[in-house]
């Protein structure tokens, strides 16, 4: 069979037949996927991956990723994509066993950003411990998505014995907070077209999963953990109390934002409680054991600023937040997206 | 941030809060004009630590809200024209028009972005040249000098393919229509910081004279609105309608005259329908001659628009402040910022909004 008088190396970017089963869509993946993710299953060319089950509960999340800009000060949809999905596998208790990887390309996205987006997921899974052992991938034409959108799927092995989640949350239960809000929303609004201001600011994606097994390690009795992500803080804290049943009390002033981040959300009129997060995560335990939890969560760098923000009381399910001069207010979702305002 | 700090600070705060109590003799009731206020005034529960004898009542200087639903219809209308990018600030985008909002144009295909400021709107009209670049140049004399200043480029730079949608709103005109409605209630004002910082206080001079009421120019924390808030019941007390600034480290007595230039060079003074309020005469800025080929309404076609507003919406008696928001039996039950049925639930400075966000379900101080 004569080769392809066309070599793989000439594009510089995707085209529709790197989507289309051929030798093209063969070259993509053996060249630039396969060798980015570099695991055994990948390369027994199988249509999925077959690995040993622990004993005990398992833990299977996903996740799919569309950001803009896909590079932003602090990390890219690849690391997004990756810590994302391992973090959601944390805030069940779980430590990750596998993950996957589907692919939906831009026609026209340079070859060179999917190496770099490749890089980022295998850093980010490499620091986890685990392997993408599965994937897939579509092209779509120009004009039909956003350069690239990942979605990842990952199971885990559940290290908790006692059930985690909005249920288990108790009256009594402290609610703590793992660091300072909105560094992701801010860094990723800074480089936007039509709202661009110079900040040094970067996301904080990252991976949560070390200090939530130390947490589990430690004995500490975990109620509910749940990480920030889109609706921030508030959002986070509304679903827990509506899941859960209760109401829950927090303390503005112990609520940790930088200062860059608190002058870019004047500056643009948003509220920090409802900026996105990649890398903060609240955890609800006896109020009894917050001391010891905090203790721990601040020897980890990603969660070296946690502090108690709050309680869990009887009452109806919402969340109130208690000034900074003793008044008391709602702590609302934020409806439709945080729009820039006017003046 | 210190600089901010300083004006949030509780120890302050709690002292101007004592103050107030004791200077207070009988019951007053003050107006917040500008939204900005309110929210902050409803966010920090600042009403909750006036004595009971002091009410808030809250005005009608969200720019997203006055706008009228003829201008959101124009601004939908035009939005819609595959070859225009409209540009606007993001809280105009969820103000619901007749039929839908601008958010609803964007999905359905329109070329719709969010800008910061004018000047970017601009700019975007240079980077693309095949296209017609249209803002939406709305709000109160705050956004005024920006807008004017997009216009005064564009026809200083030539450039063709942009223009200005424009709704701009004047906040005395406002004040005179709510003490000459029947039945009015504010028996003092807070004037808006910005706004004072462009204009300065002579707009206020009339007003004072002519109803007797106090206007002191306030800012937007915590301090400064217990300060604007003293201050405004010390004149009242004392029997004494005069202006009084209570922001001085940003108003001066003759507002900023650059920006003012700037405003009289490109825009007059003209009528205005406000949304909720009605028309106001002398109320609003239109494009002076010179800029009308960068005026939107003129340059595009637009058949005429029916609007129909909300029955059972009280947005008008809100702004006006013969309401308050939880006094609507629609408030939080048929009308949410999800589905608002007026302009005063869909900003974030509408007072209905505000309310909702931070004080529904019987959560008080």
């Amino acid at each position: 069979m004569p080769e392809c008088p066309l070599p793989f190396a000439e594009f510089g970017f995707i085209v529709m037949a790197h989507g289309g089963g051929g030798r093209l869509m063969h070259d993509l993946l053996s060249r630039v996927i396969f060798p980015g993710f570099r695991n055994g299953h990948l390369e027994h060319g199988h249509d999925g991956a077959v690995f040993d089950a622990p004993q005990g509960r398992i833990a299977f999340t996903t996740d799919s990723y569309v950001v803009r800009p896909l590079f932003f000060p602090g990390g890219d949809i690849g690391k997004l994509a990756v810590c994302g999905t391992v973090n959601d596998l944390a805030m069940c208790g779980a430590r990750p066993l596998a993950l996957s990887a589907g692919f939906i390309l831009e026609e026209g996205f340079a070859v060179e950003s999917l190496r770099s987006v490749l890089a980022s997921m295998q850093e980010s899974a490499q620091q986890a411990g685990v392997s993408i052992v599965t994937g897939d991938t579509k092209v779509v034409d120009r004009g039909k998505g956003d350069g690239i959108f990942i979605n990842t799927a990952g199971v885990g092995e559940v290290r908790s014995r006692a059930l985690i989640g909005p249920a288990a949350v108790a009256p009594g239960d402290a609610i703590l907070l793992s660091g300072d809000l909105g560094r992701h929303g801010i860094a990723v609004l800074s480089a936007r077209e039509g709202i661009a201001f110079e900040t040094a600011l970067e996301s904080d994606c990252a991976l949560l999963l070390d200090p939530v097994m130390a947490l589990l390690d430690a004995g500490v009795e975990v109620h509910c953990l749940r990480d920030l992500t889109r609706g921030g803080l508030a959002s986070a804290l509304v679903e827990i109390a509506q899941a859960g049943g209760h109401r829950l009390e927090i303390e503005e002033d112990s609520i940790g934002v930088c200062a860059e981040v608190r002058g870019a959300s004047e500056m643009l009129g948003l509220d920090p409680l409802y900026l996105a997060n990649e890398g903060r995560f609240v955890a609800f335990v006896p109020e009894a054991q917050a001391p010891r939890a905090c203790q721990v969560l601040r020897s980890f760098a990603v969660s070296a600023g946690a502090s108690m923000i709050g309680r869990v009381k009887a009452g109806k399910p919402l969340v109130t937040m208690r000034t900074g001069y003793g008044t008391s207010r709602l702590v609302e979702m934020f409806s439709g997206e945080q729009l820039p305002r006017i003046c | 941030m210190k600089f901010l700090d300083e004006y949030r600070n509780p120890g302050a705060v709690r002292r101007l809060a004592a103050a107030i109590r004791k200077l207070v003799t009988r019951r007053w009731t003050l107006m917040e004009v500008c939204g900005g206020q309110t929210h902050a005034i409803v966010r920090f529960g600042i009403d909750a630590l006036l004595p009971p004898e002091v009410e808030l009542i809250h005005g009608p200087g969200c720019p997203v809200c006055v706008t009228p639903l003829a201008s959101i219809d124009k601004a939908i209308a035009i939005a819609t024209r595959p070859d225009v990018i409209f540009a606007s600030f993001g809280d105009m985008l969820r103000v619901p028009g007749s039929q839908r909002d601008l958010l609803a144009v964007k999905a359905s295909g329109g070329d719709v972005r969010v800008v910061y400021s004018p000047m970017d709107a601009l700019a975007m009209a240079r980077a693309n040249p095949n296209r017609q670049v249209v803002f939406f140049a709305v709000g109160f004399e705050t956004t005024a000098p920006a807008n004017a200043m997009a216009a005064f480029e564009a026809r200083r730079q030539r450039v063709g393919n942009f223009s200005l949608l424009v709704s701009q709103v004047l906040v005395a005109p406002a004040m005179r229509s709510i003490l000459v409605s029947p039945g009015n209630r504010v028996q003092g004002f807070l004037a808006a910081g910005h706004v004072c910082t462009v204009m300065g206080l002579d707009a206020y001079r009339p007003l004072v004279e002519e109803f007797r009421v106090p206007v002191v120019a306030t800012g937007f924390e915590p301090v400064d609105l217990l300060r604007g808030i003293y201050r405004c019941l010390e004149l009242l007390e004392s029997g004494r309608a005069e202006i009084a600034n209570e922001y001085s480290r940003s108003v001066r007595e003759e507002g900023n005259a650059a920006a003012q230039a700037l405003l009289a060079e490109v825009f007059e003074v003209s009528d205005r329908a406000w949304r909720g309020m009605g028309d106001i005469a002398a109320s609003g800025l239109r494009l002076r001659e010179p800029y009308w080929d960068w005026d939107a309404e003129r340059r595009f076609e637009l058949e005429h628009i029916a609007t129909s507003e909300c029955k059972d919406c009280i947005s008008g008696l809100v702004l006006r402040g013969e309401r308050k928001p939880e006094s609507c039996p629609e408030f939080s039950l048929r009308c949410t910022p999800e589905h608002p049925l007026g302009a005063t639930m869909v900003s974030s400075e509408g007072a209905c909004s505000a309310y909702y966000r931070y004080r529904r379900n019987g959560i008080d101080a």
